[in-house]
């Protein structure tokens, strides 16, 4: 166990982009490799080893297979620590971008309607697909600092997000 | 059991030898063993031919119990005695099986239940136990040997506790469990969808007492269920308690006796099963002195019943909704379950899906089928090209009480298992040197609207100021969704843990003690045939033993490889005697004694396949 990271498990390169479908397939390539259920009439030392090891790569999975959460391990596997406990410092740019997002947001729940509502879908949308792209480039580049900061923005698009989709389940009773 | 034979992945360490293994579908109507014979899985008959064995215990005296056909016919006269349904109570709580429409005395014990019959008094664990007892005999009998295990099958929904109940009945059952495997997906190997193009399937499992919804994705020979829902207490029994239902009030019988009550179900299940043909049905009932004849159309049944149906397709929906995935997202839904003959539901489902529900399977047999399949795999025997991995998901949130009764979410649903997830807490006063852990389960935020599932105490870290403590709280589920949590102090190292099933299971001790009292009644021979297996498995543990050593000594300091060598030493004089127990304990000491050279061996050996498949992809 130990020693490598979620990426040497599944033999791909430490990246931000990566194609969803070779991830998956690594992961599986993985899964059914140490699953557990290979060992189904093993000793009692060989299913503890495996289930280990299944449950390393079923983390893996889980932690590389959301870009959010793999933008935010690639910080930590380049030193940066995001601090997201104490360090709140942001662009005043998007400062302004995110309190006028969380006012759209609550007059939308003060008054649901379904154009309103998607306008904010796709505007989270666009912003989302923004940092895909701008996190692409920095960890391609090894700028951690920098991509550090723009995943801190993504933790609060992606907190606005799971609002928006709480709403949507008064919306679509409209 | 060989302890130590590392062998390439899924591959049987002795390929010639046929090891027997059943799939066994424990239901709550009726149950059935399977098993793969020339290739092909069969649900094994009893004595007479018959396939289903129902799920029925008569205790006709404190240690003596009729199990299936035999004890339905007690039914009538010993209603009290003849438990059915048992699989509804296996690993709830008192409260939840008095709600039940049933006419059993139950009687609380701890967090689980007894029911008090005229002779004994059971718990539902005892009365599976007798169920599988009677299937592993039959299957014996039939394939002629003694078998290394069985895959037994489990619904989707099935929380810890109940999985739990089902892994301890097979325990007493003297069955060794390969797995626990959900219903849905035993169906999805039995229509062999692991051979058919990819996408995501729906299978739709309404049975006699539960109702499951799995949504699977198969990829390339890999299962994956990726969405879970259903209710454990909604099944064909419910069709027949609205058709009884219906005629208590219509024919004003107020007051029914327990022995009027079963007869009226059963009728209530004869008239169901004749309106699947015909457009109506009569039957008739005896109820005490008076015969009654009771008349039903389907078309009247089938409005009553659309509530019901309703109920399963909610279920559907909010399944597609946890997967983020939509109708036309589903390439096919398989039907299993007796009660899925009924035209209405296959009507609906197949409107509701837009697409015509398989069915070309005995809907009573599809699961047996599959677990036989997984069994045969798991057991070693696997052809060329039959590879496939069943990947589960958690079907319930799992969290801990913190403050203020609220629940605090650790692993949330429909997580890939195994996983294993850890959160820090803290101490909440000044100089406390203990914390309780409260381990629930469920959808939630508050722990009273959850399931209780475990509470251990972590006791004897150093006292400290509030909140300076870091207290690191893991859970850990398995292969077969089986819970464990422990919690360690961290500056400390104090540390406790729990294996969930104190709420409902057995202790070791309780199952032990069951097995001996078992043994006591055993004849000679099979006394013998134990001392024998003893001494076969002593000589395979020794010979695996003295491989690894040949193989990988150098994982072992000089100190290990004595200590392991004396051990052996010691095993291969015991296995020579003829004292059972003396073989059981070498065996036992031998098996610790390299239990660690046997996990470091795995280790290398995953680690090898490992870079040997990632080089392969390059």
């Amino acid at each position: 166990m130990n020693a490598t990271d979620h990426f040497s498990l599944f033999g791909l390169p430490q990246a931000f982009a990566i194609d969803p479908q070779v991830l998956e397939t690594a992961w599986k390539r993985v899964a059914t490799a140490v699953h557990p259920d290979r060992f189904a009439s093993g000793s009692a030392a060989e299913k503890r080893v495996a289930l280990q090891w299944s449950t390393r790569a079923n983390e893996a999975w889980r932690v590389l297979k959301d870009p959010l959460s793999r933008a935010r391990y690639l910080c930590e596997l380049g030193g940066v620590d995001l601090q997201t406990e104490t360090n709140t410092a942001m662009a005043p740019a998007f400062l302004m971008q995110q309190m006028e997002w969380h006012e759209s947001l609550d007059e939308l729940m003060a008054h649901p309607n379904q154009p309103a509502y998607q306008a904010l879908a796709q505007e989270f949308d666009a912003a989302r697909v923004e940092f895909v792209q701008t996190l692409t480039d920095l960890f391609a580049n090894n700028q951690f600092e920098q991509a550090a900061a723009r995943v801190r923005e993504w933790m609060f698009l992606d907190k606005l997000i799971a609002q928006l989709k709480q709403t949507h389940g008064v919306i679509a009773d409209l | 059991m060989a302890l130590l034979q590392i062998s390439e992945p899924g591959e049987s360490p002795a390929p010639h030898q046929r090891r027997l293994a059943v799939g066994i579908d424990l239901g709550t109507t009726h149950s059935l063993v399977a098993a793969v014979r020339s290739s092909v899985p069969e649900v094994l008959p009893d004595e007479q031919g018959r396939m289903l064995v129902p799920s029925a215990v008569y205790f006709e005296a404190a240690d003596r119990a009729v199990v299936g056909v035999d004890a339905l016919a007690y039914q009538g006269a010993h209603p009290l005695d003849t438990l059915v349904s048992i699989k509804r109570f296996m690993g709830r709580s008192h409260a939840e099986a008095a709600a039940s429409d049933v006419p059993y005395v139950f009687i609380p014990d701890g967090q689980s239940l007894k029911i008090q019959t005229n002779h004994a008094l059971v718990s539902p664990v005892e009365v599976a136990a007798r169920i599988l007892d009677k299937l592993k005999f039959l299957a014996e009998g039939t394939l002629g040997d003694s078998l290394v295990g069985a895959v037994i099958t489990v619904p989707a929904y099935f929380d810890d506790a109940q999985r739990q109940a089902t892994r301890d009945a097979a325990r007493l059952a003297g069955l060794n469990v390969l797995r626990l495997l959900n219903e849905p997906t035993a169906a999805a190997i039995a229509y062999g969808l692991d051979h058919s193009s990819e996408g995501v399937y729906a299978v739709y499992d309404l049975g006699g007492g539960t109702f499951d919804l799995s949504l699977l994705r198969l990829t390339r020979g890999v299962f994956e269920v990726i969405a879970t829902g259903g209710d454990t207490r909604l099944g064909g029994d419910d069709f027949d308690a609205l058709i009884v239902a219906y005629f208590t009030r219509t024919l004003c019988l107020n007051d029914l006796s327990p022995a009027s009550r079963r007869a009226m179900l059963s009728a209530a299940r004869v008239l169901r099963e004749g309106l699947t043909d015909q457009a109506d049905f009569t039957v008739k009932v005896i109820l005490g002195s008076t015969t009654l004849a009771l008349s039903l159309t389907r078309q009247v049944f089938e409005t009553m019943a659309s509530g019901l149906i309703e109920r399963t397709l909610d279920c559907a929906r909010r399944a597609l909704k946890d997967a983020s995935l939509s109708i036309k997202d589903i390439k096919g839904v398989v039907m299993v379950g007796g009660a899925t003959r009924m035209p209405i539901v296959r009507q609906s489902v197949g409107a509701f899906f837009g697409s015509e529900p398989l069915t070309d399977l005995n809907p009573d047999e599809v699961v047996a089928l599959g677990a036989a399949l997984q069994a045969n795999l798991l057991a070693g025997n696997r052809n060329p090209g039959e590879d496939w991995l069943l990947l589960d998901v958690t079907p319930l949130t799992l969290g801990l009480e913190t403050m203020g009764g609220l629940v605090e979410h650790i692993i949330p649903r429909n997580s890939t298992i195994p996983v294993a997830r850890a959160q820090e807490f803290t101490t909440f006063k000044d100089g406390q040197t203990a914390l309780a852990v409260h381990v629930v389960q469920g959808e939630r935020d508050l722990v009273a609207d959850c399931r209780s599932l475990a509470r251990f105490e972590l006791r004897g870290f150093p006292p400290m100021v509030a909140g300076s403590a870091k207290i690191r709280v893991t859970f850990q589920v398995d292969a077969d969704g089986l819970l464990s949590v422990t919690a360690r102090e961290l500056g400390s190292g104090v540390e406790a843990s729990v294996t969930v099933k104190p709420s409902y299971g057995l202790s070791d001790e309780e199952v032990a003690r069951m097995l001996t009292e078992g043994l006591k009644q055993a004849d000679y021979d099979a006394q013998m045939r134990m001392l024998k297996e003893q001494q076969v498995d002593a000589q395979q543990l020794i010979e695996s033993v003295r491989a690894a050593l040949a193989n990988d000594a150098d994982l072992l300091s000089a100190a290990d490889q004595t200590r392991i060598a004396q051990q052996l030493q010691i095993t291969l004089e015991t296995a020579n005697g003829d004292d059972v127990e003396k073989i059981r304990l070498a065996i036992k000491a031998l098996a610790d004694a390299t239990d660690d050279f046997a996990a470091k061996r795995m280790d290398r050996s995953i680690r090898a396949a490992l870079t040997g498949k990632s080089l392969d992809s390059l």
